[in-house]
């Protein structure tokens, strides 16, 4: 709703504001019900992991923290707006207010002190979730690489001999080590339910343990943008009680097609978008490694390209 | 002989950009023929476009950052539409055409828009707060403006021949190296930002050296006006953080142009190097966009509380701390990079350090207002928006400060919420507060007040509309820069955000609508005394527009807020200060020197995008020569005779005796 120049500068009667106010205010109420009601469901904040519930409520005691500073200055502003108004016949006027020793010491020491709690809390939760710190285990424990290419993922699961494109199967409660890298530009790599991202960077490895604590069906990402395909750049992440995960690791390698060799590779590190996710059967060894020293090279990127989307539209 | 021009570099087949960039550079097409038919072009080459007067300069730098704020607001428009319709679909922009927009958006409002509103502030109001008649290098302003004009230009000529990067506003290797970026749009940006780099580096440099050594007699230090700090502390912090911008994009260049390996996938290249050195300007630029916002702020609360700033002192130790800090907390931008806990934590730290001069800074907003006799005109409705905004975007910001909780949110909507929320409020809202509130000054009348507070309303709410439903899209897990997507519960908060940005556009229409209105009643809302908000600082002693020398003779500064003070002695001993002697003035003269050189860097920033060496040659020499004969030139100045500077001054006299009269019969 634009207001209207002539309208504003007309003077209304105060009830017509209030009224008109009100109506706004219940409108903007029932679409908040609406969106409440259309699945406002904050995942980062629902996690499924022991690293997730530790990042939230990080998180979470942060706002806390933050919000027992920031509110009360909110209204401190608003109120010293209003009540020092030049209207106010009742404010006390102390124009040559301009220094005081002690507010001086309150007004740095606030945020110092702030600072200083808030400090603590992020030096402890660096510590203790390190991306790269191994979680605590009851001996199981699984090994995952991740490679994320122009524009899916592959997932190597190096100890199982088979590999995944575009979905992530792994076992509820056990914990995961992710060695990550990628095949062309820098992506990260993100299930919001289960915790920390890190990114996927060429020719380097960085390492990432998530869990989850029970089966489920989670929603994976790439959180940093990576070109022309990037929208398309997510996965499904399958969280399966681990006597399913074996039978589905045994169903991968009877009922896959392909294997992933140097050759087959070749084909999947060339641009492609929404490809549906398959499986490898078998994985040629040190095929992660391969990819990181570069033996195997780089994603060749955008071939012949003459305008932008040239060759996209073209193989239309 | 063209390089690689051909006609495939016109996008025939994308019809938006070559529609809207065909419009826009129709419309100046058609200006340039209407000034020149209707005989203003002498006129303008005279008094602007060859102008080295600051508050030209200034101007034409805040008009250059409003168009700009134009384009990059139907950037805005698109991303905003294309996402309230891309779920579960298309929408109607291509990934390769979007990905151009929020690119552009980025670079354009940071570079072209923020900046230079910020630098044109500075042009205007620096000088005369600091009680002297012009910056240090005033030929080398002029040549500032006009190469940022030049690189402002070269990105919108991208609309039409080419195209412009698809790689985000910072452009990340290897994606913006050639085997995955082989288009001109990377070269677009690398030579736009090159250009404009030059010219703010030069401003910062002339800056810098006219707040160190210009004053008025008796301006110490701690004397200046808040805003003279921080504008040191920009211009200091450009000075360090620009030559290292330019080296970065000189490696990516020369990674483009000369098959060298500084951020490549193969060869040892490597793309953490890159991150940590766009950051380590990055970050910087951050604080040389908001520290003159903040200078901002603290005249207007200060003016319109009716009370000297409260914590002087303060105020410019934690502008000083900031400008310090400011260099060692680049890594936050990439803690997910996998450092390792300790460096995380330390940068962690060191981000939420910041936030203890900046916390300082709005108590001491606070303990202005307090006690004092608040007069909300739009400059003071900006500041009070400004001060509730930034509160909440400085406790999103010092929550992406803690490593874990970056993890969550980091290139997440959240994150794109956080420093919309410090850029439009802090910066953008600056911006607009001393737009309002220097309007007055730099035209001679004030602008219309009912439409200024009604464009305040709707881009304040707008911009709540706009933003809170990002920082909840955060936190479900929508990241940024998505063409389409396809979950449902995102849908409906990114309905919401497009309907903000309908109320900030209406906001913007406001504005324009503000500006003619208030040029047609130019004569009722006439500046006649220059002091049109019972001013503290010296700008305000002067008359509105300024005379070409700013001050009939250097006003003798006796104190802080000094304008102020004379008034008050003016007002209590009832004696309005004797006529002093005139004398001859010399002032620089205008040259031309800035726009031939940007005329030629044009063409080679051209040349050099699109491969064409001859062309890059020529207008090379051509811009060197400019230099050569400007540095041979022997009448620099010109004088303006004692009888000319005494009849100007005598009329401000009398406009300002007749309302120090007035006031002295209020009380």
């Amino acid at each position: 709703m634009a207001p209207d120049p002539v309208f504003l500068s007309r003077p209304k009667s105060p009830s017509l504001q209030v009224r008109s106010l009100v109506a706004l205010a219940v409108r903007c109420a029932g679409l908040l019900g609406l969106l409440a009601l259309t699945g406002c469901r904050l995942i980062v904040l629902d996690p499924q992991g022991l690293v997730g519930k530790g990042d939230t409520t990080i998180l979470i005691d942060s706002i806390a923290i933050m919000l027992a500073i920031g509110v009360p200055t909110i209204v401190a502003a608003l109120a010293f707006g209003w009540w020092f108004r030049s209207s106010n016949t009742r404010a006390r006027r102390l124009p040559d207010f301009v220094y005081s020793g002690k507010i001086e010491m309150i007004t740095w020491s606030i945020p110092l002190l702030t600072i200083m709690l808030l400090g603590g809390v992020a030096w402890v939760g660096s510590h203790d979730l390190d991306p790269a710190e191994p979680l605590p285990s009851n001996g199981a424990r699984l090994d995952v690489q991740a490679v994320s290419l122009d524009w899916k993922w592959l997932f190597i699961y190096p100890d199982l001999n088979v590999a995944s494109v575009n979905r992530l199967v792994i076992p509820a409660g056990v914990p995961v080590h992710f060695t990550l890298t990628s095949a062309s530009v820098m992506n990260a790599f993100f299930i919001p339910q289960l915790g920390s991202m890190i990114y996927t960077m060429n020719g380097m490895a960085t390492q990432l343990n998530l869990n989850a604590d029970e089966p489920g069906t989670f929603l994976g990402m790439s959180s940093h943008f990576s070109g022309d395909g990037f929208a398309d750049m997510q996965f499904k992440v399958e969280a399966l009680p681990p006597d399913r995960f074996s039978i589905w690791i045994d169903e991968t390698r009877k009922g896959a097609a392909a294997t992933l060799t140097s050759q087959s590779y070749q084909d999947l590190a060339k641009q492609s978008t929404n490809v549906a996710p398959f499986a490898y059967s078998a994985v040629e060894p040190d095929f992660f490694h391969k990819i990181v020293t570069q033996a195997l090279p780089p994603g060749p990127g955008p071939v012949n390209e003459v305008s932008p989307g040239a060759s996209k539209r073209a193989e239309k | 002989m063209l390089g690689k021009l051909t006609w495939a570099a016109v996008p025939l087949d994308q019809p938006i950009p070559l529609v809207a960039g065909c419009v826009a550079f129709g419309i100046v097409g058609g200006l340039v023929v209407y000034v020149v038919v209707k005989g203003w072009a002498p006129y303008l080459w005279r008094e602007w476009i060859t102008s080295v007067d600051h508050k030209h300069i200034g101007v034409m730098y805040v008009f250059l950052a409003m168009v700009m704020l134009l384009r990059g607001f139907t950037d805005a428009i698109m991303m905003r539409s294309q996402q309230a319709l891309a779920y579960r679909a298309p929408g109607y922009l291509p990934p390769e055409h979007y990905d151009q927009i929020f690119s552009a958006h980025g670079s354009l409002m940071i570079l072209f828009v923020a900046m230079p509103f910020m630098i044109g502030l500075m042009n205007i109001v620096v000088p005369l707060q600091l009680g002297i008649r012009d910056v240090a290098f005033p030929t080398l302003n002029s040549v500032s403006f006009w190469l940022t004009a030049t690189g402002a230009l070269l990105i919108n000529l991208s609309l039409i021949i080419g195209e412009f990067a698809r790689t985000g506003w910072l452009p990340y290797p290897p994606l913006s190296e050639l085997a995955y970026s082989p288009g001109v749009g990377v070269d677009y940006y690398l030579w736009s930002l090159q250009i404009s780099g030059v010219g703010t580096l030069l401003t910062g440099v002339n800056f810098v050296t006219t707040i160190l050594k210009l004053h008025a007699p008796g301006m110490t230090y701690m004397r200046m006006p808040i805003f003279c700090w921080t504008a040191l502390g920009s211009c200091l912090l450009i000075v360090a953080a620009f030559p290292i911008l330019t080296a970065t994009l000189a490696m990516l260049i020369l990674d483009r142009y000369l098959g060298f390996h500084f951020f490549t996938n193969v060869a040892g290249g490597n793309v953490m190097m890159f991150m940590n050195l766009i950051w380590a300007w990055g970050h910087p630029e951050v604080y040389i966009l908001v520290l003159p916002a903040f200078g901002v702020f603290s005249e207007v609360v200060s003016t319109f509380s009716g009370k000297p700033l409260y914590g002087y002192r303060s105020m410019v130790a934690a502008t000083m701390a900031i400008c310090i800090l400011a260099f060692m907390v680049w890594l936050h931008h990439f803690f997910t990079m996998g450092a390792g806990a300790d460096v995380n934590a330390f940068f962690g730290v060191t981000t939420m350090i910041i936030a203890v001069p900046t916390g300082v800074k709005v108590f001491n907003w606070l303990l202005t207002m307090y006690g004092g006799r608040i007069v909300f005109k739009p400059p003071m409705m900006w500041s009070l928006g400004f001060l509730v905004t930034f509160v909440i975007g400085g406790m999103t910001g010092v929550l992406l400060a803690v490593p874990p909780a970056d993890f969550l949110l980091h290139n997440s909507l959240f994150l794109v919420a956080h420093f919309h929320n410090v850029i439009i409020g802090g910066v953008l809202f600056g911006a607009f507060a001393g737009y309002t509130f220097w309007f007055p000054k730099a035209f001679g009348f004030r602008l219309e007040e009912g439409l200024g507070k009604a464009a305040f309303w709707c881009w304040f709410i707008g911009f709540y509309l706009a933003f809170m439903p990002l920082y909840v899209l955060g936190l479900m897990g929508m990241t940024r820069r998505m063409q389409h997507y396809d979950v449902a519960a995102w849908h409906p908060w990114l309905l919401v955000a497009a309907a903000g940005v309908v109320v900030i556009l209406a906001g913007i229409a406001l504005q324009i609508a503000q500006i003619v209105v208030s040029f047609r009643q130019r004569e009722q809302l006439r500046d006649v005394t220059g002091d049109p908000w019972n001013g503290r600082s010296l700008e305000w002693s002067t008359s509105s527009p300024p005379p070409p020398f700013n001050f009939a003779v250097l006003p003798q500064i006796e104190g802080s807020d000094a304008y102020w003070e004379t008034k008050q002695r003016a007002l209590a001993q009832h004696v309005f200060a004797d006529e002093p002697v005139y004398a001859d003035i010399e002032l620089p003269r205008n040259s031309a020197t800035g726009v031939v050189c940007a005329f030629f860097a044009t063409f080679l920033g051209f040349a050099l995008i699109w491969h064409i060496w001859w062309l890059a040659a020529v207008s090379f020499l051509g811009a060197y020569a400019t230099f050569v004969a400007f540095a041979w030139r022997d009448r620099t100045e010109y004088r303006v005779p004692a009888a000319e500077v005494a009849r100007i001054d005598r009329e401000n006299r009398r406009a300002r005796r007749a309302a120090f009269a007035q006031l002295g019969a209020a009380e």
